[in-house]
């Protein structure tokens, strides 16, 4: 037997309404894999995503690992032929997952990126010494770190950071925190 | 010579080395910096990953704060905040506006990547003429990372696959600068942290390859990769039973010890592998 797909094109026209990301320029060849450096980790090839996102196949793209391991690199939307700004449907794909609340792939690289503008949030720039440690907690990491001793490698670094002058130990915050507040919130 | 200048917050803590070797250089060739008031954070991959409106207003609102300086020019060190002011600044000119806070003012000053303000023709000229200690012998590969140069729309570089301005700057201080193919390959970024297996893999390439085209170090603009080059290259060496030994230093740092500035050796001396030995090797210190 045939396998079958009805395609769904609403998927894509809602997606090239945002962008627009010429994704339906995609003529499959491949460039975009070939130069990937982190295709080595993908459930899809970035070029499979585009051939899945036109046939509106979102549940595959959305629930994949793939969108996640990106790491947003340009290098497929700088040499892509056709104009298809994968990187930047990559980035499409995420934020529609953690909107619609499809639970991602990897859930450490979306709560990282959580947990940042979080951050960003409280004060209107990132205070790195608090980010790891808030990021720990929020991923539910920080047991299993202390558990396997991985904490002690992070520890050994923060303490040679400070001793180099380069861990700030206080949050700057800026006058401005609460237009950033704003930005973040209503977006 | 003034100009106008964004930070990022990386260089207020884990590139506080980078901060006061740019700092030392711009003063020493009379260039002013001056910070944009008040500013935020760019947004970095967090905003651009799942919060494409915020990743646009977050540096939008600084290129706002921007407009308050009356300087032509606006250098940022950092190449992530370098494409997102750019990106920002692209899609709020060049697309509708729909959908974004930020109104931007009609003069905004040309945003430099800081690396390619230093490797103009005029300022590889100064470079020049300042050396007291050229980098004689010293083999070093420039590594760019990506986000100086991709994507070229938002960027605007036009030999994004093999760029040049650090090449020039080593050669400009006497050094020697060699040719490899990772220039612009990906150290992983953010990976490192949320997947560090990843990070491992990809910076574990970059390095090999540096090692295997003769490089002593590598010179490098973007803070990023120099963390994820210098800090984790210790345990990258554990993991895979390869050593690499090669310090990852700024072109600022490179920039201070040809000059002969005094706070040089002190920028030198806050990464993980330590540069002193090699330029010690090479009566550069």
């Amino acid at each position: 037997m045939q396998p079958s797909l009805s395609p769904d094109f609403s998927f894509l026209q809602k997606a090239e309404a945002a962008g627009p990301f010429n994704a339906a320029e995609c003529f499959q060849c491949r460039k975009c894999t070939n130069g990937c450096p982190a295709s080595f980790e993908m459930d899809l090839f970035p070029d499979q995503v585009i051939r899945l996102a036109i046939l509106g196949q979102k549940e595959e793209v959305l629930r994949s690992r793939t969108i996640w391991i990106c790491a947003s690199c340009e290098t497929c939307s700088t040499r892509c032929p056709n104009g298809v700004r994968i990187a930047e449907l990559m980035d499409y794909f995420k934020e529609m997952s953690i909107r619609t609340g499809v639970s991602p792939a990897q859930p450490h690289v979306a709560s990282l990126h959580q947990t940042f503008l979080g951050n960003v949030r409280l004060t209107g720039r990132v205070f790195e010494g608090g980010l790891l440690p808030a990021w720990w907690l929020k991923s539910g990491q920080l047991g299993s770190k202390i558990r396997s001793g991985g904490i002690r490698n992070e520890m050994k670094m923060a303490l040679k950071l400070f001793r180099k002058g380069r861990l700030a130990t206080t949050p700057k915050t800026i006058k401005g925190k609460a237009e950033v507040g704003a930005i973040l919130r209503s977006s | 010579m003034k100009v106008t200048y964004y930070p990022g917050c990386s260089l207020e803590g884990t590139a506080r080395d980078y901060a006061d070797s740019i700092e030392g250089v711009c003063e020493s060739f009379g260039i002013e910096l001056q910070e944009i008031p008040d500013w935020n954070c760019c947004g970095s991959t967090a905003a651009h990953s799942i919060n494409h409106t915020a990743s646009i207003d977050l540096p939008g609102r600084n290129l706002k704060l921007a407009g308050q300086l009356n300087n032509a020019d606006l250098l940022v060190p950092c190449p992530l905040c370098f494409n997102r002011l750019k990106a920002a600044a692209h899609e709020l000119q060049e697309g509708n506006g729909h959908g974004f806070q930020t109104k931007l003012p009609p003069d905004l000053p040309k945003i430099w990547d800081l690396a390619n303000f230093f490797a103009t023709g005029e300022m590889l000229q100064k470079l020049s003429s300042g050396l007291k200690k050229p980098l004689e012998g010293l083999k070093l590969v420039s590594y760019y990372g990506c986000m100086s140069s991709r994507p070229p729309k938002v960027t605007g570089a036009d030999d994004f696959e093999n760029p040049q301005s650090l090449d020039k700057i080593v050669k400009a201080l006497g050094g020697q600068p060699i040719d490899w193919p990772y220039k612009t390959d990906c150290c992983g970024a953010s990976l490192m942290i949320s997947r560090t297996d990843m990070g491992f893999k990809m910076v574990g390439k970059i390095l090999e390859m540096a090692r295997r085209v003769g490089a002593q170090g590598v010179v490098v603009s973007c803070q990023m990769c120099q963390s994820n080059l210098d800090m984790y290259q210790e345990r990258i060496e554990a993991e895979t039973g390869k050593f690499f030994g090669l310090p990852i230093m700024y072109f600022t740092e490179l920039i201070g010890l040809a000059c002969g500035l005094p706070g040089a050796p002190n920028w030198l001396s806050r990464h993980f592998v330590d540069p002193i030995p090699l330029l010690r090797k090479n009566r550069l210190i």
